[in-house]
């Protein structure tokens, strides 16, 4: 089902220090696919995210988004050209409400300046209707409407990995980067996440997806690629991935060691 | 649970038509009126006073931009001030023989500080917390000092004689150094002034809450919430926080040039890093980020020192007979107190926005 590529990733590293957290991975994500990036603790995987959104310079390689290249270290610039994350260790503004989190995700898709916002013209005006509005859909969309005014601080734990998502999918993104969105989820709370995130894909965006819960990956994800120590050692579709002896054999090792 | 995210008092006028309309009218009759009434009761020193608490509004509402919206601590915001005061100083004065109008200085000022909060936010951008405040700090001495020097070999700045004979604010022709008739009414210098600041008082305050509730705004804050985040979700924070630094340190030149031509003489001495620590104090003391908080504690601050040291040399008379502690030094004495004291019950700020205080309760609204 090779489609058109929305993601490669050529020949990526990042060393910190002699810790090679990612070396020569690659990997080629087709549009409207879910893909998922598994592999032990401290494989990398957390890296990759961050080096794809421009948090960090990569040390080598590569990424081609939608055809071009990405600009290294630029992270306003990823989440323009259609990149969107949620964090590991949520990254929420904390006071601030579940609705201005979200309407902080429309920043890069409005334009409204200084002028505009002090002489509300009619432009910004109808801008901001609209960023209200979005804004208002999205948590209806993660199904926390009823928590629009709370301070994002004081939302449970599973709202919080909501709202998170509702804000990343506020910047329009082509890509929905998902960095274990399950962690600290309980099962009913995560087959929830499941539907959310096959609507997510259903409504033509593409997921990267992290996530340590093996069921839920091998069960929503189209292909599967597998870090350990930095390196890919494994890409494939999920029952493949889960024969592969290497990849067996980093788990069991992880869980030995 | 839906928890209002405005004051209750705000959301009841909103709802209420005629109530706001009549709070507001009231406001204006007693804005209107307040120099009347404190000049015939109180004397032009506190006549003075009052114009002061308007320049001071004026500054804590651009610092507010800065630390209480994007979170950026600045401990030379006076500098701001000092550029708009020195640019009126020089383009209206005998000192090079300029005598440019104000309605070009001001916007001037408000623009040319504006350059200088660039040049000071570019360099520092990467910088938080303890160090940011820390060159901050440096940049404010930096100014003060170049202030103090830039008397030769050029004399620019005159030193620190300062430059005096500043020409007072004049509007279409009609100078505020004297009194004016106004419909028959005569109004004294010193209410002229007022008048002026309010007006622009009030100007800043509309721009800040359009601002606040602004695209802007909402980065400014998402910012000081968490930088990595709000990269992540697209904003530009070099350009956001230079946008900051920016907007405050215009507003800081505005409020510097009415200072100049108010007072009609500058000097590097108005400038210390005092001052800068002053207008935090107001910013933090009055409720860090909330409007009505900041412009509370611009007028507290203005107004409690004043308060001390006129008091503070009669109540000693009356209590002991005589004066037993010098009021200067009892003055800064009070006033630490009164800090720690409001920090100590109301760690928030004496007015803080409806979230800053569920967030200092802690509560799960
Ligand atoms: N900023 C950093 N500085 C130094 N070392 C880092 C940094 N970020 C990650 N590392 C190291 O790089 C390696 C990969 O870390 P990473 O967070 O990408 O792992 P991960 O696959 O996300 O693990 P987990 O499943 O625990 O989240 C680890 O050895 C980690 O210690
Ligand atoms: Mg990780």
């Amino acid at each position: 089902m090779s489609i058109r590529p929305l993601l490669e990733a050529r020949a990526i590293a990042k060393y910190f220090g002699g810790v090679k957290a990612l070396h020569d991975v690659s990997l080629t994500i087709a549009e409207g696919e879910i893909y998922g990036l598994i592999g032990p603790n401290g494989a990398g995987k957390t890296t990759f995210f961050n080096v794809l959104t421009g948090l960090y310079r990569p040390d080598g390689g590569e990424l081609i988004f939608a055809g071009d290249k990405l600009q290294a270290s630029a992270p306003h610039k990823a989440a323009r050209r259609g990149i969107a994350r949620t964090f590991q260790n949520i990254r929420l503004f904390g006071n601030m409400s579940a609705m201005e989190n979200v309407m902080v995700g429309r920043h890069v898709r409005t334009r409204a300046g200084v002028l505009g916002a002090v002489l509300h013209n009619r432009k910004t005006v109808a801008e901001e209707a609209a960023i209200r509005r979005r804004a208002e859909e999205l948590l209806h969309y993660v199904d926390i409407a009823d928590r629009a005014d709370d301070l994002a601080k004081h939302l449970s734990y599973g709202d919080q990995r909501r709202l998170e998502i509702a804000r990343a999918l506020a910047t329009d993104p082509k890509l929905l980067a998902l960095d274990e969105p399950a962690a600290g989820m309980n099962g009913a709370e995560t087959g929830e996440l499941r539907l959310l995130i096959e609507g997510i894909r259903k409504d033509g965006v593409t997921v990267l997806l992290i996530e340590h819960d093996v069921k839920l990956v091998m069960g929503l994800c189209d292909h599967v690629a597998v870090l350990d120590y930095g390196q890919k050692i494994c890409e494939d579709v999920p029952a493949v991935v889960q024969k592969d002896p290497r990849v067996i054999e980093a788990y069991l090792g992880g869980e030995l060691a | 649970m839906n928890a209002p995210t405005r004051p209750i008092f705000f959301d009841a006028l909103r709802r209420n038509k005629s109530t706001a309309i009549a709070a507001t009218v009231a406001l204006g009759i007693v804005l209107a009126a307040l120099p009347f009434l404190i000049g015939s009761h109180l004397g032009n020193s506190w006549l003075r006073i009052l114009d002061f608490a308007l320049l001071y509004i004026m500054l804590a509402l651009g610092l507010n931009i800065v630390v209480g919206f994007a979170g950026l601590l600045d401990l030379g915001y006076i500098a701001f001030y000092a550029v708009g005061a020195y640019l009126y100083a020089l383009l209206a004065s005998p000192h090079f023989g300029l005598h440019l109008p104000v309605w070009l200085i001001i916007p001037a000022g408000a623009a040319l500080s504006g350059i200088f909060g660039v040049l000071l936010g570019a360099p520092t951008l990467r910088l938080r917390g303890d160090y940011l405040a820390i060159v901050t700090l440096g940049f404010g001495e930096i100014v003060r000092i170049f202030l103090n020097n830039l008397n030769a070999p050029i004399n620019i700045t005159n030193g620190p004689q300062g430059i005096s004979g500043i020409d007072p604010i004049r509007l279409g022709g009609v100078t505020l150094a004297k009194p004016i008739d106004f419909l028959g009414i005569t109004v004294p210098s010193l209410h002229a002034y007022y008048y002026l600041f309010l007006a622009l008082a009030l100007l800043i305050v509309f721009i800040t809450i359009r601002l606040e509730n602004s695209r802007i705004g909402r980065a400014w804050v998402a910012i000081r919430e968490d930088e990595i985040a709000a990269k992540a979700c697209g904003i530009d924070t070099r350009n956001i926080k230079l946008l900051a630094f920016a907007m405050g340190a215009s507003f800081g030149g505005v409020a510097g040039g009415l200072f100049a031509g108010f007072q009609a003489f500058v000097s590097p001495e108005s400038f210390s890093l005092m001052e800068s620590v002053m207008v935090l104090c107001m910013v933090v003391l009055g409720g860090m980020g909330n409007i009505p908080g900041v412009i509370l504690g611009g007028v507290l601050l203005t107004l409690l020192p004043e308060i001390f040291r006129h008091g503070a040399g009669p109540v000693q008379q009356a209590i002991f007979g005589k004066v037993l502690l010098d009021p200067e030094a009892l003055r800064m004495l009070l006033f630490g107190l009164a800090l720690i004291v409001v920090m100590l019950y109301r760690p928030a700020g004496l007015w803080p926005s409806t979230t800053r205080r569920r967030e200092f309760r802690g509560d799960a609204a």
